[in-house]
């Protein structure tokens, strides 16, 4: 175990992402949403929406190629062979549309030891073209301790 | 929605290939949950469900009951046990109190016995 609290603090360079219409009915079908606000642009337009409305789990997918470089920032060194995805937490703004480009960073929160294994915690917070904050999101990884 | 009223339950069973769908569908292709071979190698049973799918029909199970995506305001959850492909996911989710406008919902999802996302806490706006 050698978490590198040094880097505590440290904010990625922001990443957007272009939000398009097949990919919100991509997630959708994967994750089995029956409202038709996320499949059906008729029934999202009827609804008030320009487009399509991304589900708020998606969150995942606009904020993938921003977590994924820091989930694998060697300042931070989390050992993936150990790391399993302890806890999750979303706070959620405005909906996320098809066609919204949303830019994301992430800071380092928090890394401790405790009981012999590391918890890493990052922050990411997305907005979108306007400044508003769609997500906050709070990603503990925790990684079990060696035996070495 | 009312202190506690027991939301209905949300029960999917993943199919055979769902993480494979689910990965390309989220760009985590982490091995444990798309090569068979990959994860029993490193202890597993077997391929394993991703958690934020998992945390997706926890989300799911509050904005079908809430009335659409934007009435979930907040998600937390913890994620223990493992979610395996072709076994009933059962999310549950029961108010825990409403404080104007927003519920708070504890909600959990269960494979089984396994408890595989718990002590999930939902803020949900009342439309």
């Amino acid at each position: 175990m050698n978490a590198a609290s040094d880097a505590i603090g440290r904010v990625s360079d922001p990443v957007t992402y272009a939000v398009g219409r097949e990919k919100i009915r991509e997630y959708a079908n994967a994750v089995g949403e029956t409202n038709p606000l996320h499949t059906d642009l008729e029934a999202a337009r009827a609804a008030g929406h320009a487009d399509l409305v991304a589900p708020p789990m998606f969150v995942v997918v606009y904020t993938s190629p921003a977590i994924g470089p820091a989930f694998f920032d060697p300042a931070v060194g989390m050992d993936f062979a150990r790391m399993v995805h302890g806890a999750q937490d979303f706070a959620w703004g405005p909906l996320v549309i098809a066609g919204d480009e949303i830019t994301t960073e992430v800071e380092v929160a928090d890394i401790s030891e405790r009981g012999g294994m590391g918890f890493y915690v990052f922050e990411s917070r997305s907005d979108n073209g306007s400044g508003e904050r769609v997500c906050t999101g709070t990603w503990t990884c925790i990684v079990r301790g060696g035996e070495s | 929605m009312e202190a506690g009223e027991q939301l209905p339950e949300l029960k999917v069973t993943p199919d055979r290939y769902l993480t494979v769908r689910y990965a390309g569908a989220s760009g985590d292709f982490n091995p444990i949950h798309v090569d068979e071979e990959f994860a029993r190698s490193v202890g597993l049973p077997g391929r394993i469900l991703h958690g934020l799918w998992t945390m997706a029909q926890v989300a799911r199970a509050q904005t079908e009951a809430a009335g659409g995506p934007g009435s979930l305001k907040r998600l937390s959850v913890q994620f223990r046990g493992m979610g395996v492909p072709e076994q009933e996911v059962v999310v549950t989710s029961k108010v825990r109190e409403v404080s104007g406008d927003v519920a708070l919902v504890d909600a959990e999802a269960r494979q089984g016995d396994t408890r595989i996302v718990r002590r999930g806490e939902a803020e949900v706006r009342l439309s």
